[in-house]
């Protein structure tokens, strides 16, 4: 069956005739896809680095633009109150304020909300049929254009409020949060349109995160005699909190970033007011009023100088999120 | 096989064809075409839209363009020099006009009212003295049953309830008549607030963004007063007050007024004017103007001069449609003989 003179040199001479042609043609294919190798990885290096440059660039156009503000208000522009176009003095206090106000009451509203969406939707509370579509259903918020969310917000969910406003004012009006008389417009007014357009985020992104948690953790939870919402609270939340944490800071980024709808409801009052049914004014919402008619150097540079603020206010928000996250990571895992 | 190239060769040599003939016209036209490229204020927007769709259909081979980012950024824009022509409700200052080498003239377009609008329940009709407008609004006159606005509303059961006042969150051309208005017919409006398109209210007044937002807040509030550009008050039916004019005269918001009042006001030679209380007519009146250089090359001189002087001309035939008021014909001549006179 076998002749053993016979394959062996065939084999070796087959190989000795193809394993340089092999070689050589390796080499040579593996040159050509080197390069496009190499050409592929600077091209993604490049648009990359491109991407990052864009920050930088508008990092250094809003800088360049704010000097004048920032030479002639120094620091004192951050506690400053008086925005005063007429007279050129412009402080940063009141919209400083309003933003981190606002996105704090729609952080508050928005996180307990979005987290029992997410249980609802990630447990086996509701049949398979309803859960998918509610889930779904609350993503597609996040689609709604914010003019139209604000445009609601004015004409339905303003006049919708005020009922609720005037009670507050009126049984807790002893709080000076609540201590003032509302007219409808407000920060709380404010809050609650942001806590609408960050809920699918959080929603969205708990979800995930609870789904994402390994089945064995429940099931040990279960057999060691957990009820269920003992392993809701004890184990599932627990495990997910950094995924969690990170879906409401990245809300809260939006949140303090939103415009168009923070500004039809907010009322836009350049006075501070520590009452939450008072209207306020937000970073982004002075900036999206004002640029287009500003025109002395020193406006421009004050509204660039509040985009600065905006800007680092987010970048805190950010670094806070990433170091967050790896503090309760390195505890869990230690 | 064949019969597939043939007919493969000649769908192409078709379709090549009709390409052609219907690309040419095109092709030409864009050789042709000189486009001026315009941005600025806000108010006459819809109105420099219709101009530019009527303007263009008479003229194929020029195209006009027109963003509508706000008086500030057309003036930023002109004195930067990226575009043909400005458009500004709050004329060009001297010290802005000396930062273009190019010299700058300004070429008014229309005019409009602003209507003050309010919230009284069980008060269909209100007048407004000069005096009592401008002080609601600067904060000293706080209630509605005030003696100085009952004086103007003999027989009204004005309420005793306090004045809120509502106006624009964004900067705008609209506020900057407003004021102008109002700092004209009042010392102490003038002292207080001022003139601006964003200036610092004394009264802690509701703000809405936009016309729509201002007449949202007064629909809202009770017992509140804001202003809204006349043609938006007059498309969605909202309540305007009768204001006292310099004649002492009560008159309320309307094309024929506020024409009355731009025809008594006096062009100088720059066409800058900053009248604030006319003699005649609706008191609250202003003007918006096109920024237009001193220098052009050949090809977008000649049309620039087509647009200017269609504008001035044929335009103006528009205005009424839209609710703007019209400049005053001579006015507009004079603005034509400006151009030619001037625009090298």
């Amino acid at each position: 069956m076998i002749d053993p003179s016979q394959p062996v040199p065939n084999i070796v001479a087959s190989t000795a005739m193809t394993l340089p042609d092999l070689r050589e043609g390796e080499g040579l294919e593996s040159q050509t896809f080197f390069s496009w190798d190499q050409a592929f990885r600077w091209l993604v290096l490049g648009i990359s680095l491109a991407t990052a440059g864009v920050l930088f660039w508008l990092g250094g156009v809003i800088f360049q633009q704010a000097l004048p503000a920032i030479r002639q208000f120094g620091w004192a522009f951050l506690w400053n109150q008086d925005w005063d176009v007429g007279n050129l003095t412009f402080g940063a206090l009141p919209y400083l304020y309003g933003t981190l106000v606002s996105s704090g009451i729609a952080l508050l509203i928005a996180l307990p909300v979005g987290l029992a969406v997410a249980l609802i939707t990630s447990e086996n509370f509701l049949p398979g049929w309803v859960r998918s579509p509610l889930a779904f259903v609350v993503e597609l918020i996040a689609a709604i254009p914010s003019v139209v969310v604000g445009l609601w917000g004015i004409l339905v969910m303003v006049p919708w409020l005020q009922p609720l406003q005037l009670g507050l004012h009126a049984h807790l009006g002893g709080l000076p949060i609540f201590g003032t008389e509302p007219f409808g417009s407000s920060m709380l007014a404010a809050g609650i349109i942001l806590a609408i357009m960050i809920l699918p985020a959080i929603a969205a992104i708990s979800r995930e995160v609870l789904i994402a948690i390994p089945p064995d953790l429940r099931s040990a939870s279960m057999s060691l005699g957990a009820t269920r919402w003992e392993t809701i609270f004890r184990v599932l939340l627990p495990a997910g909190t950094s995924g969690i944490i990170g879906a409401a800071m990245l809300a809260l980024g939006r949140a303090l970033g939103e415009t168009m709808a923070v500004t039809m409801v907010i009322g836009n009052s350049d006075l501070l007011s520590v009452s939450i049914l008072d209207p306020g004014n937000t970073i982004p919402a002075i900036l999206a009023n004002q640029f287009p008619e500003a025109l002395d150097d020193i406006h421009i540079g004050a509204l660039m100088y509040l985009g600065l603020i905006l800007f680092a206010l987010t970048f805190a928000v950010n670094v806070a999120a990433v170091l967050m996250i790896r503090v309760l990571g390195f505890k869990r895992d230690g | 096989m064949a019969f597939s190239t043939t007919a493969l060769r000649r769908t192409l040599t078709t379709s090549a064809l009709t390409a052609a003939i219907a690309v040419s016209p095109l092709l030409t036209a864009i050789a042709q075409a000189v486009t001026l490229n315009g941005a600025g204020a806000t108010f006459p927007a819809p109105l420099y839209e219709k101009y530019i769709s009527e303007f263009q259909k008479k003229n194929p081979d020029i195209k006009v363009n027109y963003q509508a980012i706000g008086s500030g950024g057309g003036i930023r824009q002109t004195i930067a020099g990226i575009i043909d022509f400005g458009g500004s409700d709050a004329a060009m200052t001297d010290s802005d006009i000396a930062k273009v080498s190019k010299g700058i003239l300004l070429v008014p377009t229309a005019g409009g009212a602003v209507a003050v609008v309010y919230n009284l329940p069980g008060v269909s009709s209100l007048k407004l003295s000069q005096k009592s407008l401008a002080e609601i609004f600067a904060g000293r006159l706080a209630k509605w049953n005030d003696p100085k606005i009952a004086a103007d509303n003999p027989g009204v059961n004005l309420p005793d309830q306090p004045i809120k006042t509502a106006v624009r969150a964004d900067g705008s051309g609209t506020t900057f008549i407003f004021t102008n208005a109002l700092s004209s017919m009042n010392s102490y409006f003038k002292g207080r607030v001022g003139v601006g398109t964003a200036p610092k209210w004394t009264t802690n007044p509701l703000k809405g963004r936009g016309n729509p937002g201002v007449a949202a807040q007064v629909k809202r509030t009770p017992y509140s007063i804001g202003y809204v550009e006349f043609a938006y008050a007059k498309k969605n039916g909202l309540q305007a007050a009768a204001i006292e004019n310099k004649k002492g005269e009560f008159v309320l918001p309307s094309l024929e007024t506020a024409n009355k009042a731009l025809s008594t006001v006096k062009f100088p030679d720059n066409f800058r004017v900053f009248e604030g209380n006319p003699s005649d007519g609706y008191p609250i009146v202003g003007l918006t103007w096109l920024l237009v250089y001193k220098q052009y090359d050949a090809d977008k001189k000649a049309a620039m001069k087509k647009w200017i002087n269609w504008v001035l001309t044929d335009g103006q035939e528009l205005n009424d449609d839209l609710d703007y008021t019209r400049i005053p014909a001579d006015t507009a001549q004079k603005a034509i003989a400006a151009f030619d006179a001037e625009v090298k």
